[in-house]
This record gives C-alpha cells, structure tokens and sequence, in this order.
C-alpha cells in the first residue's frame, strides 16, 4: 500500500493542473464566501440569515475544484493510456482506487481546512461589521462554540466527500467531460429539485436524497429542528453516496478492461 | 459559378460535415436524446409532486379583460349609471387592521394599520361580474392617489396620505368608453390622474364607492434555502363625503355588495366587509385586492428538467470540439476549411440548431403534458397571454442553443474537455441554483440574474412582476430582474463575445 500511495501522491504532485486547482478551491472558496456576507443585510429586529451558512457560502462553488481534482485523477489517466502503465505496475486495482482515494482526500482535506477557516474568519469580520445580530440583544456565536465549530470541520469534511463521491463516479464512467457532467448533475440538478415540486413531502424526501443539500446541512446553525434531517445525518446522506460511487467505480475497475 | 455562391456553397458544405461529425457518433446522439428524455422527464416528476384539493370543487378563478387571472375582492357601494356621467367624493380618512404574525400558537394578535395598497375611492365597472372591465381612483395606504383600470393598469397621482386636516377630492367620469380620473386637496382645483380606454364598456355600467386591502405580506428566508412569502388578513375602511353624481344614474338608495367575499361552510361570510351611511357621510370596509392573481402554478414549473438537460448539453457541446484535439481530428478540419472563423462558426451553427430543435421537442411536451398533468392533480394553472406559452417554450429552445455555442466557444478556448464542462456549468447553471436556491439575499440573487449568463432564464417568466401588487419577487420566487427577451439576450450576448473569442484564438494558436 505504501509503494502504492507514493505512486499516486507522485503522479497527482507533477501533474501541472493540481496546484491550481487546489489554489482555485481557496479562492473561489472564500471570494464567494466574502460577496455572499456582504451582500447581506439586516433589519432591526435581527438577521433572519445563519451566519454559518453566509460565511461558508463559497464551499458551494469551491466543491467543484475539488470534483474536477478527483475526477481528472482518474480519468486523466484514461485519456493519455496511462492507466494501462498504472496497471501493469501495480496489478492489484482496488488498491490503486484506494491509494488514490487516499491522496485526494488528503490533498481536498489540506486545501479545504484552509479555504472554510479563511472564509470563516473573513466572513465574521465582515459581518459583524454590518451589524449581524441573532435578534435583538443576542450576539453572533462565536467561532469556538459548538456548532459553528461543527458548521467548520462538516464543511472540510464534506469537500472531500465531494471529492471522493466524484472519484468513484470517473472511474465507472472514465471519460473527463462525461464524468464532470455527472457529478455536477448530480450535485447541482438534485439540489435545485426539491424547490421545484410543492407537494411537502416529496420536497421533503428529494431534498434529504440529494447530496448537496442533505451534505450542506452540516453548515446549519439555526432554525435546526426545521431542518429535514439533523446535521451529521445529512453529512451521513452524503458520505453513503460517495460509498455507493466507490463501490460501483472499484467494481467497474476490476471487472472492466482498462 | 460567380464568388458570392462559391462562398456559400462552401459555407453549406462545411456546415454538413459538422453535421455528418455530430450525426455519426452514437454516443452524442445519444445523450441529446437523453437530454431530452430528463427534460421532459423531470418535468413531469416535479408537476406530479403538486397536488391541490379542495373541499368539493375548486371556487373558478375570475379572468380579467386582458385574459390573465385576477383576484376581484372589494366592497362596493353602488348605483346603476346609463351612459355618460361622473361621481365626485371627498375621503376624509382611511384607516385599518391588520393581522400580525402568532407570537404564541393560535392567539390571534390584531393591530391598526394600513397595508401599503390598502385602497378605497370611486369606480365605474362593466357589471357586478367578477372579472368585468373597470376604472376606478383611489386613495392608497402609502402609494398616494393612484387610477387604476382592468387590474394591471395602474397610474400614479400626488402623493401623501388622507386625514380629517388633509382630504382627498376624487373624480371618475365616463364618456362613451373613455374614463378620466381626476383629484384635488379642496374640490375646486382639480388635476387630471388618468385616462382609461375600456373597450366593449356597455351603457349601462355600476358606478359607486369601494374599499379593499390586500393581506398583509411577509417574505421571509427559506429555513434550507429560497424564500417564503405568506400574507395575512388585513382590511382597510375609508370614510367618504360629498359625494355628488351626475348623469342618468338611477335614484334611490345605494346597494351594498362585498364582491367575491368567500364564503363559510356555514354559509356566512369568511372575513366581511361592511357600509354604514349616516347622513351624508358613507363608511365603507373592504377585504381584499383588484389585482392580477399570481398564486398558482405557472407554466415554467413544468420545465424544472431542462437545468438537467442543460448539463448533458454543456457536456456534449464542448466535446463536439475537445474531441476533434484530443483525436487530431482538427488538423484534418482545419485542413479541409482552412477560413478557421468560418469553420468555427459552421461548427457553432450546427450544435446550436441541433440542441435547438431538441430544445423545441423537450420543452413542447414538458409544457403540454405537464400542464395536463398539474391540472389532473388539481392545480390552477395561471392562465398566459396567447403568445406567452410558445415564448417560453421557443424561448428555453434558445436558451438551450445558446449556451450549446457558449460551451463549444468555452471548449475551443480550452481545448480540454474538463476545464470546459466546468467553466460552462459554473457560468450558466450555477449562478442559477445560488440565485434560486439558495440562502443567498434576494438583492445578490438579483445581481446574479442580470450580470451572468443565467439570465436568459429569464425568457422562462411567464406571469410579470406588477409593480401596484406587492409579491416575493424574487428569482426564487420565479421573478427574474431583467424582461424576458432582455435576459435571453444576455445570455445570447455571452455567447456571441465567446465565439468572437474563441474565433480569434483559433485563428491564432497552432491547432
């Protein structure tokens, strides 16, 4: 497994595009996180907005960096035939799944733990410098109580699920372009769905299935009981989708010609 | 053969073998025909998923003079007038209630007040019908002296507020079908509001004094996104004097009649209104709002799948080019069309009517047999000016063409089909979910609608934002900032600047 981890860390470390992307997940990250708490404004009678959700707003565009980091792995390997080379070295392919889970969890892990603490901090100042209140006479929660720390280590969590989830959706699907359209489908079509049936209840069910939503509960620090699942539940929504991805992605790899 | 059809003819033949490239690679067929199965698909998933019901039949939903769905709710005191003639009144205050949101579960908490466009004044109207074609001249809670005619008509006056210290003289005269309002601070000096042209306005019409007030609205964040507005009972009451008639209009007492007032199962009215006359001074209470109706499902909501087949478009559109570098295939292209801006543009040409044509199917049937649909399970659907539903519907098949030739444009310039999809999606599709469902703010949400290319879903609005009628206009609400075709042609715009790029490019690298 080590010699397997040092093959992928090395062929993801010089391949020109991981810097970038990984620099483009903080940036994106955290410009959008920064418009998104600008842009808010209260009344007097308090700020019907969670500051969690507001200051870590960007994690919404920055997942796809970490999608694209994940899938290109994979299905850049496909494109140039050098899979075929990684194959011949290292025969045991679960293990090459693994082993390149591994690195780009760690990599989206790494990125991600800078571009939610940036946003989180740049996101408060701004802020509080517009006046947030919880309501009248309560102050924002600071950034060490419980579920704002939650709302943090969910969202590094949650980029890489995303990058797992799109890790093993390339390696079933292999081609770039079609591997990208389906992860970002999925993640942006399924999370608009439910806003678009009136009916409750399968609003209700469409929206704990969709990976975005039900993931992104973990950013949520107020209006909890309304939620439709409970925050670690909804990381829970995602991690199993990212489970089910891997499975079919190491299935297809094993049983597929390369 | 002279150089003008030499030109041409050559522009057909490149324009074919794009399309012979498109036509003979199984898989991109068939994901266009995918994208228009999910289209369709989704669609029909989301309009299934709303049900309405209603004790017995559903109450019909009045249609205004201009074909749209009108709410018709007010109090109405009056007279029968034939032909010409005018009614004069001054208002001396206007007052109200309004309901506030329940601190506690079930106590109901009532204050004074008046909503924004709570209104009362004077009407002429075709017939007690509701629906029917009139002009009327109010007084409004904080929008001053307004005349309105056949619901979505509305023109401003002076300013400010009514009181015992400061009323409001109004006018309403009719000639033939033309109306004109009029209004003064002490009954001498009168200036003109307004003129209405109310075709088809019999001889014999209602002329009278009204009161209304729409709920009172609140629109507030969604707990997982978008937005929610929800209105509460208001009413407003108005007190009128000096109220003079002139023409034939017939004598007698004045007959009271809460228009479209809903009723109890009891049969009692939900909510009523009230007139009280004392000498020469009328009160008239009045709920409700003359209004164009905007509850109810509109006809865009069948087309929730086409953000799916957006997707699978970007997907296919920016490998129709990425392929042809990753293949080689582009030196034998540029080969046989070395005019590269022409090549390109063939190449635009043909993904962009082929995505169009498989646009105008998808959004064709999502319309047709989701509107069927909706209405099977119970739901009013808004009706639409006759040239509304084939707008959206062509409208989302150039919406769909357009960001075809905004992601090959993206393709070209990349050259690498994952930056492509990604900067694509990110450009139309994304800006799209933030604005709409999101917890963004609606102002930023706004912003998103007008400035990327998102906006030309835009063009997919079929009931318009009336200014005189408060509602969540947002772009969660289905509102868009800009006008339709204006939307669309941002997004157009995109797509034309990108292509110019790409050309350029293209013209300049070595393939």
């Amino acid at each position: 497994m080590r010699r397997h981890l040092l093959a992928e860390w090395t062929k993801l470390r010089t391949v020109a595009g991981t810097g970038w992307l990984l620099l483009g997940l903080v940036a994106l990250t955290v410009a959008v996180s920064v418009v998104a708490a600008a842009a808010v404004s209260c009344t007097s009678a308090g700020c019907a907005y969670d500051p969690a959700k507001i200051s870590l707003f960007g994690v919404q565009v920055g997942q796809a960096m970490a999608a694209i980091l994940a899938v290109l792995a994979i299905s850049g390997e496909y494109s140039t035939g050098m899979i075929r080379t990684t194959l011949a070295a290292m025969p045991r392919r679960a293990t090459v799944l693994a082993a390149k889970a591994a690195v780009v969890t760690g990599l989206t892990l790494a990125a991600g733990t800078v571009a939610v603490l940036a946003s989180m901090l740049v996101g408060r100042r701004i802020l509080l410098e517009n006046g947030f209140t919880r309501g009248p006479g309560t102050p924002m929660l600071s950034l060490l109580e419980g579920p704002m720390l939650r709302a943090a280590f969910g969202s590094v969590l949650y980029l890489a699920l995303i990058a797992l989830l799109s890790l093993g959706i390339a390696a079933a699907v292999r081609d770039s372009a079609t591997a990208i359209g389906v992860v970002l489908g999925l993640l942006y079509v399924l999370s608009i769905l439910p806003f678009m049936i009136a009916d409750p209840d399968w609003q209700k069910l469409l929206w704990q299935f969709s990976p975005m939503n039900a993931g992104l509960a973990i950013q949520a620090t107020t209006h909890l009981s309304t939620l439709p699942l409970s925050p670690w539940a909804g990381l829970g929504v995602l991690a199993l989708w990212a489970a089910v991805a891997l499975l079919g992605g190491g299935l297809s790899l094993r049983l597929r010609d390369a | 053969m002279n150089t003008t059809t030499t030109r041409r003819s050559g522009f057909a033949r490149l324009l074919r073998a794009e399309w012979t490239k498109f036509r003979t690679v199984r898989g991109w067929v068939l994901a266009m025909a995918g994208a228009a199965l999910i289209t369709v698909l989704l669609g029909l998933l989301s309009a299934s998923g709303s049900h309405t019901s209603c004790d017995g039949a559903c109450p019909a939903v009045p249609v205004g003079p201009g074909g749209e769905a009108v709410e018709d709710k007010f109090y109405f005191v009056h007279r029968p007038l034939n032909g010409d003639g005018s009614i004069t009144v001054r208002v001396t205050s206007m007052t109200g209630q309004k309901r506030l949101p329940d601190s506690t579960p079930g106590s109901r908490r009532v204050a004074s007040g008046v909503v924004p466009w709570a209104k009362a004044g004077v009407m002429i109207k075709e017939s007690m019908k509701q629906g029917s074609t009139y002009a009327a001249v109010m007084v409004t809670g904080a929008h001053g002296v307004r005349m309105q005619h056949d619901f979505t008509q509305d023109v401003a006056g002076r300013p400010g507020g009514v009181s015992q210290r400061s009323p409001r003289w109004l006018r309403l005269t009719r000639s033939g079908a033309d109306l004109t309002g009029y209004e003064s601070t002490d009954g001498r000096q009168w200036s003109q509001v307004g003129t209405a042209h109310l075709a088809g306005l019999p001889d014999a019409v209602q002329i009278g004094l009204f009161a209304a007030s729409p709920g009172d609205l609140t629109v507030t964040p969604g707990d997982f996104g978008g937005s929610s507005a929800a209105s509460r009972f208001a009413a407003a009451t108005a007190v009128f004097d000096q109220v003079s008639l002139r023409g034939s209009a017939a004598d007698g007492a004045w007959r009271p009649d809460d228009v479209g007032v809903t009723l109890n199962p009891d049969g009692s009215p939900h909510h009523p209104g009230g007139f009280k006359e004392s000498g020469d001074t009328y009160t008239v209470t009045g709920v409700g709002d003359i209004a164009p109706l905007s509850d109810g499902q509109q006809i865009e909501n069948t087309l929730t799948g086409v953000l799916a087949g957006l997707i699978v478009v970007i997907v296919v559109a920016v490998m129709f080019i990425t392929t042809e570098y990753r293949r080689g295939l582009i030196r034998t292209t540029l080969l046989a069309g070395p005019r590269r801006g022409r090549t390109l543009v063939a190449k635009a040409l043909a993904i962009g009517a082929v995505t169009f044509v498989i646009g105008l199917v998808a959004a064709t049937a999502a319309v047709t047999l989701g509107k069927a649909i909706l209405v099977a399970n119970g739901n009013y659907v808004l009706p639409v000016a006759p040239f509304t539903e084939p707008r959206v519907i062509v409208g989302t098949a150039v919406l769909l063409g357009a960001a075809a030739v905004l992601a090959l444009a993206v393709g070209t310039l990349f050259r690498r089909s994952v930056a492509a999809v990604i900067t694509a999606i990110v450009l139309i599709v994304v800006p799209y979910i933030l604005a709409t469902a999101s917890v963004l703010p609606a102002g930023a949400a706004q912003w998103l609608m007008r400035l990327t290319p998102a906006a030309g879903f835009a063009i997919q609005q079929s009931i318009p934002a009336y200014a005189h009628v408060l509602g969540n206009y947002t772009p969660s609400g289905g509102y868009y900032p800009l006008a339709p075709w204006a939307g669309l042609a941002v997004l157009c715009g995109y797509a034309a600047l990108t292509l110019g790029l790409a050309v350029f490019q293209l013209r300049r690298r070595d393939a």
